[in-house]
């Protein structure tokens, strides 16, 4: 296999990897902030966002066989697998690793949703908003193109969309119209009973 | 006032009667077991909670399950506004309720009774926390006193075994039920503490006894709370089969001319003063002729006063004591509330009373537990039986359409 | 033969009503955006939406249940 093919491929997939996963992460906050409108239904948002996840996976898994495998790099699984055990870029690449073990993790628990319950669901789901940064960064310190201008631009275009989005979260009104009465109401009838 | 029945023995004024008075009046307590649930079912004892569900039927469901592990709760949260007949025979009574309590434990095979008594009913927490003390050891083992929030749908069946299992009193979705699977996932009997304390009775006296005490085919007595314009509200026990006209006899009679009859509370329905004079207080029987002696509750509105605004007003009440969980609950009943409060204000939106057929339709059966059920099920009687006064009210030239 | 049809769980449904636009053969939202399920048995060329719509729901609340003669489960 020509070195080249593995290096441009291991580059090409990380990237197209943030572009995925920024598209993500704006997806599940429209779905969480409710976002309809006459020509977009709900189930488009949230189907979207299954989708474009599991496409993440499956470039990220290509990014990282072909970083193993090119004898370039000379990373071995281990690297790929445990985070900042690697020679090459330590700490930028043990974030890589970071985020796609939490990314792993948020994939099957939402794949076994039905039967983990929706609390342990959401809990370990929340983790998104800590993967994406992270994976961000990653790019930032190992990336050999970062400095480029058609990079940066990427780079921007995926900051700005989350960061759009998640004020857009921060700052709208909660999309469940029960859940301040829900609350009080609990916390009207909840006491301490010992059994 | 009564001599047979649960209200037999000392006058009110003597509080709660003790141990050893009940004992020596009554006394020692029988045996439970699987004889004293086919009692049960040839008495004839319903639930006195609001359902009334057969007595006998509910604890072999309940047995049918146990494995020596089923809890009983004792329900006593009254949450009902209107409903005063559970604190005052916790606090007249105590014993009978808690041998009620034990020999359902003992029937159904539990090793665990909690007495849910509402936290806001003093008295009644009082005298049935005194009343364990007065118990010897062997009997108290198993009983533990919970005060139960003050709130209206505390008393639900899943959200007494709720607040057990987790501190938080809101009912939960069905299936499973309790007496199949409750308090830590055993089967669970959610009984009022009237219902145990006519069991506990029905256990020394036998179930010919009981069906003695009704008339006209009932069985039993039952208690009931009278008020409003009576002369002297209050808790009575009367007859099952009785006539509303006897039960108002006994509260005084009423003051002023009657209009309408509350019958069940907030959770029962309105009835003319007309149909007052046929209907005769049968719990068991007053469900097939389309109505509900629910949790006992007798109020009359006089002719003086205005039945869309009391209407209105428990309209209210019963949405402010929504939990919350279901949407079709909160959002129902608090959009039939506020047309309901404006057509009673006599300023409706055009739509409103139409509204008020749509959505009590649109509710129904909706939620998790029955409470809006309740809630539509009065809304509709009240549309039914001031059916001129809210077709007055609606074409009241008022507010325009929002 | 086994008969499905749809349940809910009420205290769970948060409105998000994905379930109404991928199985609107059997379910619609009503005055204030909840599902109204029909009741009853779901026809079988009907399964794979009714399964979709299950599936759909961001917060569990829907379950396909076997229908049980003597006690009809309330949507």
């Amino acid at each position: 296999m020509n070195n080249t093919i593995l290096w441009y491929t291991t580059r090409g997939a990380g990237t197209v990897s943030l572009v995925l996963l920024s598209t993500v992460v704006v997806l599940g906050v429209l779905s969480s902030l409710r976002f309809e409108s006459s020509s977009w239904p709900r189930f488009l948002t949230t189907g979207l966002h299954r989708n474009v996840a599991l496409t993440t996976l499956v470039f990220l898994a290509l990014h990282i066989v072909t970083a193993v495998v090119d004898p370039f790099t000379h990373l071995g699984w281990l690297a790929a697998l445990v985070p900042f055990s690697s020679y090459y870029r330590t700490f930028w690449l043990g974030l890589g690793v970071i985020a796609f073990e939490l990314l792993i993790a948020i994939s099957v628990t939402s794949l076994a949703r039905g039967l983990i319950g929706h609390s342990a669901w959401r809990a370990i789901h929340w983790l998104t908003y800590a993967s994406w940064p992270v994976a961000v960064l990653h790019g930032f310190g190992t990336g050999t193109d970062t400095w480029s201008a058609w990079m940066l631009a990427i780079d921007l275009v995926c900051i700005l969309a989350v960061a759009v989005a998640v004020s857009a979260r921060l700052i709208a009104r909660p999309p469940d119209p029960l859940a301040a009465d829900r609350a009080r109401f609990r916390e009207r009838v909840t006491r301490k009973v010992t059994r | 006032m009564t001599t047979l029945g649960l209200l037999a023995g000392p006058p009110y004024s003597a509080g709660p009667e003790s141990y050893r008075d009940h004992v020596a009046r009554l006394g020692a307590r029988p045996a439970g077991n699987r004889a004293l649930i086919d009692t049960l079912d040839r008495s004839g004892l319903v639930g006195r909670g609001g359902a009334s569900f057969p007595v006998g039927i509910k604890w072999k469901s309940v047995q049918s399950r146990s494995r020596g592990d089923a809890v009983v709760i004792a329900n006593g949260a009254e949450g009902e506004p209107l409903s005063r007949k559970d604190q005052t025979l916790m606090a007249l009574r105590p014993h009978l309720v808690i041998d009620g309590a034990l020999l359902a434990a003992d029937a159904v095979r539990a090793n665990r009774i909690l007495l849910y008594v509402g936290e806001a009913h003093a008295s009644s927490l009082a005298a049935m926390s005194r009343a364990l003390a007065e118990r010897p050891a062997a009997d108290v083992r198993r009983l533990v006193l919970l005060p139960a929030p003050a709130s209206y749908v505390a008393g639900e069946a899943t959200a007494a075994v709720h607040f057990v299992n987790a501190g938080i009193a809101t009912p939960t979705a069905t299936p499973p039920r309790p007496y199949e699977s409750g308090v830590d996932g055993k089967p669970t009997l959610v009984q009022n503490v009237e219902s145990l304390a006519h069991a506990a009775l029905i256990a020394r006296n036998g179930d010919g006894w009981f069906r003695s005490l009704g008339r006209n085919e009932a069985a039993g007595t039952v208690l009931l709370t009278v008020s409003g314009a009576v002369a002297k509200p209050g808790v009575v026990e009367v007859p099952c089969g009785s006539t509303i006209d006897e039960v108002l006899a006994l509260a005084g009679g009423v003051r002023g001319t009657a209009r309408a009859v509350l019958l069940g509370g907030y959770f029962g329905g309105w009835i003319s003063a007309r149909q007052a004079g046929t209907i005769l207080l049968d719990p068991k029987a007053l469900p097939a002729a389309g109505g509900s002696l629910g949790c006992g509750i007798v109020s009359v509105l006089d002719e003086a006063a205005d039945p869309l605004e009391v209407s209105a007003r428990i309209m209210q009440h019963l949405a402010n004591e929504s939990a919350a969980q279901c949407g079709p609950c909160f959002f129902g009943l608090k959009s039939l509330s506020t047309a309901t409060s404006r057509l009673a204000a006599r300023r409706p939106d055009d739509g409103d009373l139409p509204h008020l057929h749509r959505w009590t339709a649109m509710v129904k059966g909706r939620g998790a537990c029955r409470h809006p059920d309740g809630a539509v099920a009065f809304l509709q009687s009240a549309l039914k039986v001031f059916e001129s006064e809210f077709a007055a009210a609606s074409g009241t030239r008022g507010r325009k359409a929002s | 033969m086994r008969e499905l049809e749809m349940w809910i769980d009420r205290t769970k449904c948060d409105g998000h009503r994905l379930c109404a636009e991928l199985f609107p053969e059997r379910i619609e939202l009503d005055d204030w955006g909840y599902p109204i399920i029909a009741p009853g048995p779901i026809p079988k060329a009907l399964l794979p939406h009714a399964q979709r719509a299950v599936d759909s729901c961001p917060v569990l609340a829907l379950a396909l249940r076997r229908v049980e003669q003597k006690k009809p489960v309330k949507p």
